[in-house]
């Protein structure tokens, strides 16, 4: 055993007469070089923050030209969108209407599920059980885009026409079940870390107290993670709403505002995508579906800041602000 | 609470588990039911033909090999754009950033880069590399295109994995006398390296899958043979799904291919999202630290 520091004494002996002298030199040029790699993993971390520039930069380059020939009150509250016509017609509000009614009823259907999936996962499923839930639901969410749609386009669409006796099974309720897939994963999984990180010894002093695990659910977990958990349903929607291949394969493409959920839509990304194909560039209907990219961007925007908010604002600080 | 009797307390907590489980049951069954559904319609168009040919008869018969090939250079090509740029911006915000309105507004962007949608990013990818930059409708455009969108969940997973290499690893480098990016190369990287796999495969899972983004900036409905250059426009299997099902004259007729290619696509995309999540468990589990 006494013969180890001995050895490292050793070790120490021999080491510094060669490496001193070469050190000094090394250190002054690795310092420099040290510095120009710092200052490129900074302006790599920025990246994001550039690419989201551009973004706005070249949607508004190109949406804005719209503008010149369209009022931006024609544009957000006129009731026709005949883009081929001549004279052609850019009011956009039946396709927000299309937009909004797929979002809110897809998350009417996906909150209660997407939160209920999450409380599962939290709370009652087992250790083994959770650890192989957990996956599953990530796979929903891999679950590309264009298979749900065509799943609501081939499978849905026509058993809806065939039990409820409708004139299309591709309307804005079987979009908004398809969209619900997409968002549910979402709610569940961002719910489910908030269950989680509340913290472990306000819930044993609950159910010490002699509180059952569903009461320690409700008055103590439920309101330590409702701000992750509203961050998560706010995610969902912002998601919901940004989808492309669903609402253009299965919400039916009418640009109307809609009177019931049997109606079709035609949301502002289903417009993007059905329309950029057959569009000369640089052609007024060309600015006009980059003005909807400006409107769908500041939208999704607005409910990312939101959730954003609701994250930070209310955030759980420990034990003392429950 | 009082009021109740426990017996009646245990029975409303009954109640409501019972309902989350049957909520999970809706959720499961709603994926299942898609999987199983889309393999059994679409098994019996699989071939060895159907994988390897090309389309014959307008699309009506044949394959879809350049379909699955010029998915997996769109991936390739994404993946190539957003690792080198995900992985440095992780390392900044992991290993350099301190906290403070930098560190705020980068998160900011990346958070917000998250959430643009994705036709959004086809109307991007139009504007700046097929217009500004010239590179026409191409692979080129749609893999840069594609490589943004992945870009913060290359982040996003990087970071995490360069957190989860513990602090002592770096200390005992530092105290050994190396700088700190000596440090990161040779140990934080090398440990942070599954992690880093792991989102990567995530990442070129979610690419393969997205349509939108390539719409307009990368994707054509037919091509004679395979591209043969970047700037080559190209056939992409969820772009193929949507055309085959939505245009054309014989939508009914090239049912079973619309399912084999759907069941090639799925299978890719849930093929890598499942060795991802698979490496992921193995990692917790003979992580040594």
């Amino acid at each position: 055993m006494l013969q180890i520091p001995e050895a490292q004494v050793i070790v120490g002996d021999n080491a510094p007469p060669v490496a001193v002298a070469p050190l000094t030199k090394r250190k002054v040029t690795s310092t420099v070089q040290e510095a120009r790699i710092r200052r490129v993993f900074v302006v790599s971390g920025f990246f994001s923050v550039i690419i989201m520039g551009l973004i706005v930069l070249f949607l508004f380059k190109e949406g804005l030209g719209l503008f010149s020939t369209v009022s931006v009150k024609d544009f957000l509250f006129g009731e026709f969108w005949y883009p081929t016509y001549d004279p052609a017609d850019f009011g956009i509000l039946p396709l927000i209407a299309g937009s909004m009614a797929v979002t809110v009823i897809s998350s009417a259907i996906a909150v209660p599920l997407g939160v209920g999936a999450a409380l599962y996962l939290g709370e009652v499923a087992g250790h083994r059980t959770r650890e192989i839930l957990k996956p599953a639901v990530e796979l929903l969410a891999s679950l590309p885009s264009v298979v749900l749609g065509f799943v609501g386009m081939v499978v849905i669409a026509p058993l809806m026409q065939q039990w409820w006796d409708i004139p299309t099974g591709l309307n804005i309720l079987n979009a908004s079940m398809m969209l619900a897939i997409m968002a549910i994963p979402t709610i569940a999984s961002i719910s489910e870390d908030a269950l989680h990180a509340v913290p472990k010894d306000l819930v044993e002093a609950s159910l010490a107290l002699g509180a059952t695990r569903l009461e320690t659910l409700t008055r103590v977990i439920i309101p330590g993670a409702i701000s992750g958990m509203g961050t998560g349903v706010i995610l969902g929607m912002s998601r919901a709403m940004g989808e492309t291949m669903v609402v253009l394969m299965v919400a039916g493409g009418a640009a109307q505002i809609p009177t019931s959920i049997f109606e079709s839509v035609r949301p502002l990304p289903a417009t993007i995508a059905a329309e950029m194909g057959e569009t000369p560039f640089g052609s007024e209907h060309y600015h006009a579906l980059f003005a909807i990219g400006i409107v769908l961007f500041l939208l999704t925007m607005g409910f990312n800041l939101v959730a954003a908010y609701i994250s930070r604002r209310f955030h759980q600080k420990g034990a003392a602000t429950l | 609470m009082s009021r109740h009797s426990l017996a009646s307390r245990h029975f409303s907590q009954n109640l409501a588990f019972t309902v989350f489980r049957l909520i999970m049951l809706t959720v499961l069954a709603a994926l299942g039911g898609i999987l199983l559904y889309v393999f059994i319609h679409g098994i019996s168009a699989i071939s060895w033909e159907f994988l390897t040919a090309e389309p014959t008869n307008s699309m009506t018969t044949g394959g879809i090999f350049p379909a699955i090939m010029g998915t997996l250079y769109l991936t390739v090509g994404a993946i190539l754009v957003a690792l080198p740029l995900g992985v440095a911006a992780a390392i900044y915000l992991s290993e350099y950033a301190t906290d403070g309105r930098t560190l705020r507004i980068v998160r900011l962007g990346i958070q917000n880069l998250a959430g643009v949608p994705s036709v959004v990013f086809g109307l991007f990818g139009l504007a700046l590399f097929v217009g500004y930059f010239h590179l026409g409708i191409s692979i080129a455009a749609g893999s840069l295109t594609l490589g943004l969108l992945i870009l913060p969940t290359i982040i996003g997973a990087s970071e995490e994995a360069l957190r989860q290499v513990p602090s002592t690893f770096r200390e005992a480098s530092l105290g050994l006398g190396a700088t700190r990016w000596q440090t990161i190369r040779k140990v934080v990287l090398p440990a942070a390296l599954p992690g880093i796999l792991t989102g990567s495969i995530l990442g070129i899972g979610r690419a393969a899958g997205e349509t939108a983004p390539i719409m307009f900036t990368a994707a054509t409905f037919y091509t004679i043979g395979l591209p043969r250059s970047p700037l080559d426009t190209v056939m992409a299997l969820p772009y193929h799904i949507y055309v085959l099902a939505t245009a054309g004259t014989h939508i009914e007729q090239t049912r079973p291919l619309q399912y084999g290619t759907v069941l090639v696509l799925i299978s890719m995309v849930l093929g890598l999202s499942l060795v991802a999540i698979i490496i992921r468990t193995r990692m917790r589990k003979t992580k040594q630290w």
